[in-house]
């Protein structure tokens, strides 16, 4: 019931969202900022929509939407865990760490996003953070100077934390 | 005083033109370019154009405006080594499969590959290979050819004002993309084609239908006639180096015989009888008080831009078919007789200066029983690779006279093929019945010319007509008609630049003359031809005594006239925001696609959420957002159960919702 509940509720923050840039076509990147914030992603029919809205056309809205790596057309997992894998990053160690969330999540370069929605990894060119490399972020929060070891606990201890509330 | 440009240290006389690219073309000076189109904005995007001018350095010439005593060099040592490296790295991750590509004489690329003297590519392939996009019936995409100069994405956005295709992605991912990725078929392209007549390369070109039409005249039991559209007589010739002259009508009659086909007609005699029918119909409209502005529907992309942009103005489109429609559905109610033939063994080929036209014969509505009344479209391009591939010397043809009855024309159904022609051809039917005074010569000057947007005002002010070509422009002539500020009785609308004679399946157009030579060489047929009004072809009458009776008919409707109907712009999903998860909800769909988002269904959606969220009926219904119920006209549009509201409003819709939830309690 909650996550349908959602559903209508995400609609209705698009329209607001849609408001509150006034469906100004020079907004784009705000709104699209904002709605993927609501849906984790960018879902089609919601491009499409918001295209309607601005009046402009579908292909230049998915144009903007694919040329910045900040935008998802795939649904996102629960968790967002991002790798720095810049030059400061690379050389001490991100690919180890890297590796090693792959290996635990079963996942990819291609594939990003776990079977169950529960996380999505993806690696990032710099962060801005190269005091502290290697860098990883887990939604929103930074870990600074991780090792493989490290990046398993932090993933251990959100697993714990989903099982307790599940 | 005159002012002067100093290229390669020879002055040239500087006469306004906005940027050095131009003023060197001026001065004899090819400077290469693919994004370069004086058409389209400009985007220096290519690099090929760098120029050196003194005291600035490289500077792109496409983007750079003269200025007086500027000195500029055009071919320097370094100029050339970088042109050179930039069609290298272009070339690296080109598909050079050019013995294959149906552009090899016509590339660009490869052009400019063989001045620049290019022997070796330094660079190694860095883009993986792309799928390539089949689904469309007029248009096959290959991003492995595309050298990203975004004539195409320009065209369709500034001149066709649809934007089907953009730039997606970034960096090496970089490509040219219809929206999510998908087919130009599953999106809101036209298929107008300027796409593939505007690219450089082999990225985007026409599905060629080359390979059916040859089997159709090998097969021994097939009688294949073909009908020759009016533009494509007057641009076929520059392929075989033969001057745009009308003659070349009869040389391709002749080219067809030899290829195989049995009889070789006119898409202008349809032409005359489109002209017959519309006039006669917006007579009607007019006297009657009808629908006006009456829009003319010959052209298939302008048609189906109608459908899916301005569904309120349908009623409006003319409910004549094309010319090539009406041909088809004549042909195949009259010639099985006529020939000899079973129905299902004729097969009627239309040859064409359209890419659209492919997609049009196949619309359901034109096909009957698995019976299509034009079987196959082939373009210009094709029908003159075909003439190649049959070894026919086109240039030494002896020129032939088409079949009779359905090959002979007048000037009218001429010069369809022009902008302002099927207004003219229009005028000249009904001058009498609006007491225009038609010249001796018959040329109605006022609908004539090249300018995008055309106004001609004629019988004291009682017959306002435009003509417009290109579809951003007829967009912002719909906008204007939809909200009353204008009011013309007729609207031409065609979407390819100069009308039918610049259409996509011409060959390969390199200069504006080019495609003007056209349009006066149609001009100069009509005036050639013994008649000049549809209504004096002998043909045309015996047709309406044998099959039609009168214009606007019962019959004349059956087999000459359609209908159209709204249709989406992007096949998509529903956009669902349920609010239940119970079995057997009442589905509740509210239309928010342009139309009806304009007339407030966005708010309806609101406030029905609301009241179902706040009254806890969650489980009685499942709402959601529909992109078009396809009743535009009549929106805002909502379904509730089975029971769609038209023009609805939110009081309404608020009380049938309670209403059920209130059934549905009991």
């Amino acid at each position: 019931m909650s996550t349908q509940h959602s559903a209508a509720h995400s609609f209705n923050k698009v329209m607001e969202i849609l408001d509150r840039y006034d469906r100004c076509e020079t907004k784009i990147i705000p709104i699209l900022q904002a709605v993927q914030e609501e849906y984790r992603y960018l879902p089609q029919e919601v491009l499409t929509f918001i295209a309607t809205s601005l009046g402009v056309s579908p292909a230049r809205l998915y144009g903007v939407a694919t040329f910045y790596s900040h935008f998802s057309l795939e649904p996102k997992g629960k968790h967002i865990l991002k790798m720095c894998d810049g030059t400061a990053c690379h050389v001490r160690g991100s690919t180890a760490v890297i590796d090693a969330i792959r290996d635990r999540l079963k996942l990819s370069d291609k594939k990003i996003t776990t079977d169950d929605m529960m996380y999505t990894f993806e690696t990032v060119s710099c962060l801005g953070a190269c005091g502290l490399a290697p860098v990883l972020v887990v939604d929103e929060e930074i870990h600074g100077q991780v090792t493989p070891e490290q990046a398993l606990e932090i993933l251990d201890k959100i697993d714990a934390e989903e099982k307790e509330n599940a | 005083m005159e002012k002067y440009v100093y290229i390669n240290d020879r002055p040239v006389l500087w006469e306004g033109e906005t940027n050095l690219l131009d003023l060197a073309r001026k001065a004899h000076i090819e400077i290469p370019t693919f994004c370069y189109h004086s058409e389209l904005s400009i985007y220096g995007a290519c690099r090929l154009c760098m120029v050196e001018v003194e005291g600035r350095g490289l500077v792109t010439s496409c983007s750079t405006e003269p200025w007086e005593g500027m000195r500029i060099k055009t071919h320097t040592d370094q100029i050339l080594q970088l042109r050179k490296t930039i069609v290298e790295m272009l070339l690296a991750n080109h598909d050079q499969e050019c013995p294959k590509c149906s552009r090899a004489n016509d590339c660009k690329l490869r052009d400019l590959s063989n001045r620049l003297s290019i022997e070796d590519v330094r660079f190694r392939r860095t883009r993986e290979f792309k799928p390539m996009d089949l689904g469309s019936v007029c248009l096959v995409r290959d991003p492995n050819k595309c050298v990203l100069c975004g004539d195409c994405v320009r065209f369709c956005d500034e001149i066709q004002g649809i934007g089907a295709i953009d730039f997606a992605c970034r960096g090496q991912e970089v490509n040219v993309a219809a929206a999510y990725g998908k087919s130009l078929q599953q999106v809101d392209c036209v298929n107008c084609g300027q796409c593939a007549a505007v690219c450089p390369t082999g990225a985007i070109v026409i599905k060629s239908d080359i390979g059916e039409c040859w089997e159709a005249i090998h097969d021994p039991n097939k009688v294949v006639v073909a009908q020759i559209a009016p533009a494509v007589r007057v641009a076929l010739g520059e392929m075989f180096n033969v001057p745009a002259s009308d003659l070349n009508a009869g040389k391709l009659t002749a080219a067809l015989r030899m290829i195989g086909f049995d009889q070789v007609y006119d898409t202008a005699f349809a032409a005359d009888l489109t002209v017959v029918e519309e006039a006669n119909e917006f007579i009607n409209r007019k006297s009657k008080g009808g629908k006006l502005p009456i829009f003319t529907s010959c052209c298939p992309a302008w048609v189906k831009y109608a459908e899916q942009s301005y569904p309120s103005l349908l009623e409006n489109l003319s409910t004549c078919r094309s010319p090539q429609q009406m041909f088809g559905a004549i042909a195949k109610e009259n010639l099985p007789e006529t020939l000899n033939v079973d129905k299902k063994d004729l097969v009627v080929v239309s040859i064409m200066p359209c890419t659209a036209k492919k997609f049009e014969c196949k619309r359901p509505e034109f096909v009957h029983d698995g019976i299509a009344d034009v079987d196959l479209a082939i373009t210009t391009q094709e029908i003159g690779r075909m003439i190649k591939e049959a070894g026919i010397d086109f240039e030494s043809l002896e020129p032939e006279s088409m079949d009779l009855p359905l090959g002979f024309a007048t000037g009218a159904g001429i010069i369809f093929g022009n902008s302002g022609g099927v207004s003219e051809a229009v005028l000249r039917y009904a001058a009498d019945k609006f007491d225009i005074p038609v010249p001796e010569s018959i040329v109605l000057q006022e609908v004539r010319g090249t300018s995008g947007m055309r106004e001609a005002i004629l019988a004291d002010g009682n017959l306002k007509i435009a003509v417009v070509h290109g579809l951003r422009r007829a967009q912002e002539l719909c906008d204007k008609v939809v909200n009353g500020e204008v009011d013309y009785d007729i609207i031409e609308v065609m979407a390819c630049p100069g009308g039918c004679a610049g259409g996509a399946g011409q060959p390969i157009v390199h200069t504006q003359k080019q495609r003007q030579k056209r349009t006066s060489s149609l001009y100069h047929a009509d005036r050639s031809m013994p008649m000049h009004r549809a209504q004096d072809n002998p043909f045309i009458h015996e047709l309406y005594e044998t099959l039609l009776g009168e214009p606007n008919s019962e019959k004349a409707h059956e087999l000459l006239h359609t209908a159209y109907r709204h249709r989406r712009r992007i096949d998509d999903d529903e956009l669902s925001i349920s609010v239940g998860d119970a079995e057997d909800r009442c589905k509740v769909r509210v239309c928010v696609g342009t139309s009806c988002y304009l007339r407030g269904s966005q708010d309806i959606l609101a406030k029905t959420l609301q009241l179902v969220e706040e009254n806890a009926w969650g489980n009685y219904f499942d709402i959601g957002a529909t992109f078009c119920s396809e009743k535009c006209d009549k929106g805002p549009n909502v379904a509730v159960g089975d029971n769609v509201i038209h023009k609805a409003s939110l009081d309404q819709i608020k009380e049938l919702i309670t209403e059920e939830a209130e059934r549905r309690m009991q």
